[in-house]
């Protein structure tokens, strides 16, 4: 992919400022006629061009993102180790690992990790299971496959607020589930309030967000479908293999890259989890469904304590990294792990 | 393979009884997913009384748009609605601007330090947006970008640099060195072959990037809830939800807005479908 274009240089950059000297490239890139010493002072200088035509075209957007996004990213190391003052100007103070040491002490902050844990519980295995399983119940030709494919990605396009508002909708007290539980299926004594307690808000919480991406992992799950040879699951099939031999033969080996995809990204979004809780159950009541984000949020955006709100958010992304860097350790050991 | 079950040796009642097993269990799975939409385009054409009546109303009666009228010119969704879009274009507009210019610098260019400026790059695809949210709000408060819809559009696309150059930095790499080089020897610059050669050939990736980008800023809601105060700079998501927030039992309200807000998002998904499972998949394939 990066071949010849890469070591020669752009012969010219109109942003640069040079002439664009129309013959010279043809002449001195391909025919080789030029003199071996000019050539190579010549190839050194045009490689500096190279450096910087890239460089006018990496540049701006480079530079956006160092200024929003890397350096936010050291600020918010930083921030973790001061008593951060909000009020632009003042001094804020060094407190070292103050805040760390808070968050240690701090009985909010384990159970918000703990409800964060509990979260990525609930909703990862179901989505990789779910996911799977409908992306195999697509992978056919059927008549109308589109159309369900659609269906289930749905939710995925749809914006979190709404569909937070929504579950708020359906598990309200005289809700919508509420009725099919207790009115229709008498499966309840009484209305559940739902929203009034922390196991059942996580639920609700989790339900939200398994519903929302069962979607996005099934298109993954699809597209590494479609990499298993029509051929192998045949001959399987000819020489006796059951639908469940062929599953754990054929099937899993080949999603098997896709899995530590979604798997991975989806601890990393279960951790991420924000909108929905903060809509949905706000955290509450009393603290209870706090997951760390929402917390940190918390902190930083009500009680403006920034500099504790920055160490919530340097914990939670070691923990995300460290997560990864594991379960991608754990994977590779698979002999079939190609990625 | 013609039909629609595999050419195994099973009985013919045996496959005919899988297939249906098979749509069954795939409207059930989509029944789960549709449902909750349609029982919220219900509400929201539902009045007051109805909302949240047990036993439910499932087709509203007496139906009304009252709702929609209500929303769309009184609440001020109309404003809402084109922030949104101003928004969401000029994020869209920029980010692909400067992340094919990034991606065309990365794949067709070698120079030192291009793998460690990659790396950092990529980088930001793995630091989710929420846990900068705190020192971004103080560079933004710093900036003077706190509730401007400049504000929203500048770190948004900021963050969408990443993904949509590590996009279409694929794509270019692959498209082939020969015909720029014939476009060299007739004498074009490095932006001429960007624009009139790159850029035409990667409209499917653009068209991914694109979606994603437009999408991801039409439907933002953390950032715009920090930095945003004024009521006419909100954008749909935010006024949604401060709207709930206050009016908690006006559902049918809050449904005709969400309606609003979700249409355009449904109608593009529909539309480029397609895009959608390359942008997907491009992501897992290399991941």
């Amino acid at each position: 992919m990066t071949t010849h274009l890469d070591s020669e240089a752009a012969p010219h950059t109109g942003a640069a400022g040079h002439p664009p000297a129309k013959d010279r490239p043809a002449i001195g890139g391909r025919l080789r006629i030029r003199p071996p010493q000019g050539g190579r002072r010549r190839n050194s200088a045009t490689q500096g061009g190279a450096a910087r035509t890239a460089l006018t075209f990496i540049a701006p957007g480079f530079l956006l993102f160092a200024a929003l996004i890397i350096y936010p990213m050291v600020k918010a190391f930083q921030m973790s180790f001061y008593d951060w003052n909000v009020v632009a100007g003042a001094a804020s103070d060094f407190t070292g690992f103050h805040n760390y040491v808070k968050a240690y002490h701090d009985p909010v902050f384990w159970r918000a990790a703990a409800n964060s844990a509990v979260y990525m519980a609930l909703t990862v295995p179901p989505q990789v299971v779910l996911g799977l399983l409908v992306a195999m119940l697509l992978n056919n030709k059927a008549p109308g496959r589109a159309l369900f494919r659609v269906l289930f990605y749905l939710p995925v396009v749809t914006s979190w607020v709404v569909v937070s508002l929504l579950f708020q909708y359906l598990f309200a007290d005289s809700g919508l589930v509420n009725w099919m539980l207790h009115d229709v299926t008498h499966l309840t004594a009484k209305p559940t309030p739902w929203l009034a307690g922390r196991w059942t808000g996580m639920a609700v919480v989790s339900a939200l967000g398994v519903w929302k991406g069962v979607g996005w992992s099934m298109m993954i799950f699809l597209a590494a479908l479609q990499g298993v040879p029509k051929e192998l699951m045949e001959s399987a099939a000819m020489d006796g293999a059951g639908p469940w031999r062929r599953f754990r033969a054929v099937t899993l080996p080949a999603v098997r890259p896709a899995a530590v995809f979604v798997t991975v990204m989806l601890v990393i979004g279960g951790f991420n989890v924000f909108t929905s809780v903060l809509l949905v159950t706000g955290g509450g009541p009393a603290d209870s469904t706090q997951v760390l984000l929402t917390y940190m949020y918390q902190q930083a955006f009500k009680n403006l304590d920034f500099g504790y709100g920055s160490a919530i958010a340097v914990l939670l992304t070691l923990l995300v990294f460290v997560l990864s860097m594991i379960q991608l350790r754990v994977f590779r050991d698979e002999p079939e792990e190609a990625a | 393979m013609t039909t629609a079950v595999h050419p195994l040796r099973r009985p013919r009642a045996r496959i005919r009884a899988a297939s249906a097993a098979r749509y069954a269990a795939l409207i059930a799975g989509s029944a789960v997913m549709v449902l909750p939409f349609l029982y919220m385009l219900s509400t929201s054409f539902k009045s007051q009384t109805y909302v949240l009546s047990i036993p439910p109303q499932f087709v509203p009666h007496p139906a009304t748009t009252a709702n929609y009228s209500a929303a769309w010119a009184s609440d001020d969704f109309a404003r809402y609605f084109v922030n949104s879009l101003v928004v969401a274009i000029c994020t869209t507009t920029l980010s692909l601007l400067l992340s094919s210019m990034m991606a065309y610098g990365f794949a067709r260019f070698r120079f030192r330090g291009r793998e460690l400026l990659y790396r950092l790059l990529l980088l930001g695809l793995m630091i989710p947006a929420m846990m900068l949210i705190i020192p971004q709000f103080v560079l933004a408060k710093y900036l003077g970008l706190i509730d401007s819809l400049t504000g929203l559009v500048v770190f948004y696309v900021a963050g969408s640099l990443p993904l949509n150059t590590f996009l279409l930095r694929g794509f270019f790499a692959a498209i082939p060195v020969e015909l720029e080089q014939a476009m060299r020897v007739d004498g074009a610059g490095a932006w001429s072959r960007y624009r009139r050669l790159i850029l035409p050939l990667a409209k499917p990736a653009l068209a991914t990037a694109t979606i994603f980008t437009f999408l991801a800023s039409w439907d933002e809601f953390a950032w715009s809830l920090t930095i945003i105060t004024t009521p006419s700079k909100q954008t749909l998501p935010l006024a949604i939800s401060l709207f709930q927030g206050q009016n908690s039992t006006l559902w049918n309200l809050v449904f005709a807005a969400s309606v609003i807000a979700v249409l355009p998002v449904i109608a593009v998904f529909l539309i480029f479908q397609r895009y959608f499972v390359q942008g997907l998949t491009s992501g897992a394939v290399k991941g």
